[in-house]
């Protein structure tokens, strides 16, 4: 009986263990590496620790020795050298500092060398080239060339404000799921150019050992070459505001074969929401459409129910632009009206004609100026947003 | 010796009573104390902050605060600990210890050294009170950007960038006068006989601090001050849409970041060999090659600055550059933990609470010197920039290797300075509990790092959840100890057995052959130096 409980608390305890054991190989290091590039990271990562830990207990094990050896309660004498006084001691002295060299420069050095260079070169055999662009808080893609060339599209975080907010349980995937993942092929060299349209943000998948700034106002570049199909997640990490911590970068990795399919059937889609902008669209429909576009893309700033975080974002409940005109007696765009403000920006509003599209833009103005509060009665058709591009 | 004179001379001073005394005082004594004062209660205000970040990073989720004022926590923790409790606090040991050690009846320029003290306290309101403000619904909260100003995110921030800028340049002013009353105070006012190669080397550490201060300050101030033009004035250097680049501004702001480091370092590393010697009652090891490794240190310091922006984006050989002479920094860093070594070793150590600290002190800030020098291979920097890994790391060395060795000197010196002695009981568990609090709270944030998790972010995904765990309670056990320190230093300051002239039975330097407290005024007739 007693043994069947000690087996029983053995296998409760082993049970627990079991998802630690699990994650064991990589909770301890960085994330199994799927490129080239992260797996000499994580290679040359091990190497360097192992030789600082190793300079590290050396060092500790003398000073151990010396504080038990040499203290007063022992009655140890203290010697009164100041320094090397033979050639032998001096000789010694320098011997560490030998080793030291030869770590800094040769063991670790050459190696290193070659890490940068392999990271540097992203165009020597490049297959495909995407473009991102970082915004406050979201990615946007494009495909440069290549079977996917022209589509671009915009990533946003999923996670439900609920979960942050702990009103809700948080999905496995918390903070690290979007709508519109990257997809790329899996054993091409992919050239990754990075800009920014606001401030600073940094694109990053650790499982790609790749990390580059992603610079307003120009161009930086990286690459990848993904060697396994999968899901790959990871985040902004350059400080770019409130929304820093909420900016998921999430890449899935498909082969070729799977990849072209995926990129037809993208393309077809993009093609079919571009055609809406030439329907003509009920203020209902906008209404509805512009809802979700809106909770997804300014609630951040402006709040879920319109009434912004003044002063830094203000609201749109009442606002003068949110209810005041858009377009002229002539048609013409108002400066400094509403589709003016959402389509060009300004100061930290972003401008979004490049994010999204016209029938996106239209929806989302005529949500803003029929709900949160407002009740301006009009609506703008996606058409219209187009004769301004 | 000159003391017994000037004992007498004291009743002749007229000086004012009450605040007036301290708002006007020119006595080097008071004024180090005033600096420590401040640092004390500065370290206590930004410790604060970063334990409500603790607090909010205790579990996944938003649970107490916003990640606007997230991250003005953050960057307002940095600027006071590095400005308003770090440099303060070196400031008020070489106030109170300098003139002491070189035998010099005061600073050479009293009336700046009061000057630049005074200038401490209205900078910590700027940077503080945007906070304050923002309660009364004027503004939108402090500088929420990190300590790092970063363009363009600083120049679409609020006023609380404007509060800091300004900050800064209070800070700086009074830093760049610091810096200049020690290099006179040092050149012209040492004992007869003190050769510069006779100088303690807390006062060579002061040394080359005070020509790093005098050599980028002017840079940061310059740089913050192109910021203000580019968020008020209409001009564009770091707007690339009017041709200016926002990496210029990582450029100026790093020229000064990375001699900060040393910045704040270097005193340090001048008084630990000190109290390494006093308590393994032998003399110092290496002393030349001591003060060579800190001045090459400090030669270094400013021409590697670029190691701290990697992944911005650099040629190749800019790269290899940065990369190659980040390491060879730990060349003259090596001389130094071998000097330090080399101290202790054959010694007769017994382990007051000063000791302690020191020990303590050489191996975390081992650890922070260690993986710094992982940190500079370019392409693992990848990986560890800007995670949870540099966090970490930094902290090894900056409150390892900056605060801890502060604690170290103040148990060395509180008993010269208020001529008492501290409780050693309460030091000694002082010193452990923040040890291995300090180390429960940041090894787990090197795990962090590598799995992935950026710093300053406010919520975090769910596979970060135990060790954050793990580090906010240490944290809090680590906030905590340090009132322990401050019990210890209020209740040595008031009272408690009254310490010897020598205090240690190992010390060894001018300061030790005064009475302890000293006189309010030391030195007037310098002593001769064999």
């Amino acid at each position: 009986m007693a043994r069947l409980r000690i087996t029983k608390i053995w296998q409760c305890l082993l049970g627990a263990l079991l998802p630690l054991t699990a994650h064991a190989d990589y909770a301890w290091n960085f994330p199994k590496p799927v490129t080239p590039m992260a797996l000499d990271t994580l290679q040359v990562h091990n190497k360097f620790m192992i030789i600082v830990m190793v300079i590290f207990v050396v060092v500790l094990g003398i000073m151990i020795y010396s504080i038990v050896m040499h203290r007063k309660s022992r009655d140890y004498q203290p010697a009164g050298f100041t320094g090397p006084s033979t050639r032998s001691q001096l000789f010694w002295t320098l011997v560490p500092f030998a080793i030291l060299l030869y770590i800094d420069f040769i063991l670790m050095g050459i190696p290193a060398f070659h890490s940068v260079v392999a990271m540097e070169d992203t165009r020597t055999d490049a297959d495909m080239v995407i473009k991102v662009t970082g915004s406050q808080w979201r990615w946007q893609y494009e495909y440069m060339d290549g079977p996917a060339k022209g589509i671009s599209f915009v990533s946003n975080m999923t996670t439900p404000q609920e979960q942050i907010n702990n009103q809700a349980a948080k999905n496995p995937e918390y903070l690290l799921e979007v709508d519109n993942p990257l997809v790329l092929p899996t054993d091409k060299k992919v050239r990754v150019l990075l800009t920014s349209t606001d401030v600073i943000h940094n694109w990053w998948i650790p499982a790609f050992g790749a990390a580059r700034d992603a610079i307003p106002g120009f161009l930086r570049e990286t690459w990848v070459k993904i060697e396994e199909p999968g899901t790959f997640r990871g985040q902004c990490k350059e400080l770019c505001g409130k929304g820093h911590g909420f900016m998921p970068a999430v890449v899935i990795a498909k082969n070729e074969q799977d990849f072209n399919t995926w990129a037809t059937s993208k393309k077809a889609e993009l093609q079919a929401a571009a055609a809406g902008a030439d329907k003509e669209w009920t203020k209902e429909d906008l209404i509805a459409n512009g809802k979700g576009i809106y909770e997804k893309n300014c609630a951040v700033c402006h709040q879920i129910g319109g009434q912004g975080l003044p002063p830094a974002f203000p609201a749109l409940t009442g606002s003068k632009i949110a209810t005041g005109p858009i377009l002229d007696k002539d048609n013409k765009m108002i400066k400094d009206g509403h589709l003016d403000r959402v389509m060009n920006g300004k100061g930290v509003m972003p401008a979004w004609k490049g994010i999204l599209n016209d029938t996106e833009i239209a929806s989302v103005i005529t949500y803003e100026r029929n709900a949160l509060g407002n009740s301006v009665g009009d609506m703008l058709q996606p058409a219209q947003v187009k004769a301004m591009r | 010796m000159s003391y017994s004179t000037t004992a007498d001379h004291e009743e002749h001073h007229d000086h004012p009573s009450g605040i007036l005394r301290w708002l006007t005082t020119t006595n080097h004594k008071d004024i180090g104390t005033m600096y420590l004062t401040f640092s004390l209660i500065m370290f206590m205000v930004g410790g604060a902050m970063i334990m409500a970040v603790r607090a909010e990073l205790f579990q996944p989720g938003l649970q107490l605060m916003h990640p606007e004022f997230y991250n003005q926590l953050i960057g307002v923790h940095a600027l006071v600990m590095i400005f308003a409790a770090l440099m303060p606090a070196a400031t008020g040991f070489a106030n109170w210890m300098l003139p002491l050690q070189i035998g010099a009846p005061d600073m050479a320029l009293p009336r700046l050294n009061n000057w630049g003290f005074w200038l401490l306290p209205p900078a910590a309101i700027l940077l503080t009170l945007p906070f304050t403000l923002a309660l009364f619904g004027i503004g939108d909260g402090a500088i929420a950007t990190g300590w790092t100003f970063y363009a363009p995110l600083s120049v679409q921030g609020g006023i609380g960038v404007d509060f800091a800028i300004f900050a800064v340049h209070l800070l700086g002013i009074s830093s760049v006068m610091g810096s200049i009353n020690i290099i006179v105070t040092i050149f012209n006012m040492r004992a007869p006989g003190m050769t510069l190669m006779k100088l303690p080397l807390f006062a060579w550490g002061w040394l080359i601090t005070a020509f790093l201060l005098i050599a980028t300050i002017p840079v940061l101030a310059g740089a913050v001050t192109m910021l203000l033009t580019d968020r008020h004035f209409g001009t564009h250097f770091f707007d690339a849409a009017g041709g200016g680049d926002p990496i210029l501004f990582q450029h100026l702001f790093w020229f000064f970041g990375h001699p900060e480091v040393y910045i704040l370092l270097l005193p340090v590393w001048g008084f630990i060999p000190q109290i390494l010697s006093t308590f393994a009652r032998k003399p110092i090891y290496g002393y030349k090659a001591q003060v060579y490794s800190l001045c090459a240190i400090g030669i270094l310091s400013v021409v590697v600055w670029a190691h701290h922006f990697f992944t911005a984006g650099m040629p190749v050989p800019a790269l290899l550059y940065f990369m190659y002479s980040t390491m060879a920094i730990s060349l003259p860093l090596a001389v130094l933990f071998y000097c330090w070594i080399a101290t202790i070793w054959r010694g007769s150590m017994t382990f007051e609470t000063p000791m302690l600290f020191a020990i303590g002190w050489i191996i975390l800030f081992g650890i922070g010197g260690l993986t710094g020098l992982v940190l500079a291979d370019v392409a693992a920097d990848a990986q560890y920039h800007h995670t949870y890994f540099v966090v970490a790391h930094f902290h090894y060395t900056l409150f390892a290797g900056g605060i801890m060795g502060i604690m170290a000197g103040v148990y060395y010196w509180l008993p010269k300075m208020t001529g008492h002695m501290y409780n050693e009981k309460l030091g000694k568990l002082h010193f452990w509990l923040t040890a291995i609090s300090f180390n429960l709270t940041f090894i787990p944030q090197f795990f962090l790092g590598l799995a992935g998790m950026p710093r300053r972010i406010p919520d975090y995904a769910l596979q970060f959840s135990e060790f954050n765990m793990i580090s906010s309670i240490a944290a809090f056990t680590l906030g905590l100890t340090q009132l322990l320190f401050v019990y210890n230093i209020v209740s040595c300051a008031r009272g408690g057995k009254k310490a010897t002239d020598k205090v240690w039975e190992g010390s060894n330097g001018l300061e030790w052959t005064l009475p302890s407290p000293p006189p309010y005024h030391t030195f007037n007739e310098q002593p001769v130096i064999r």
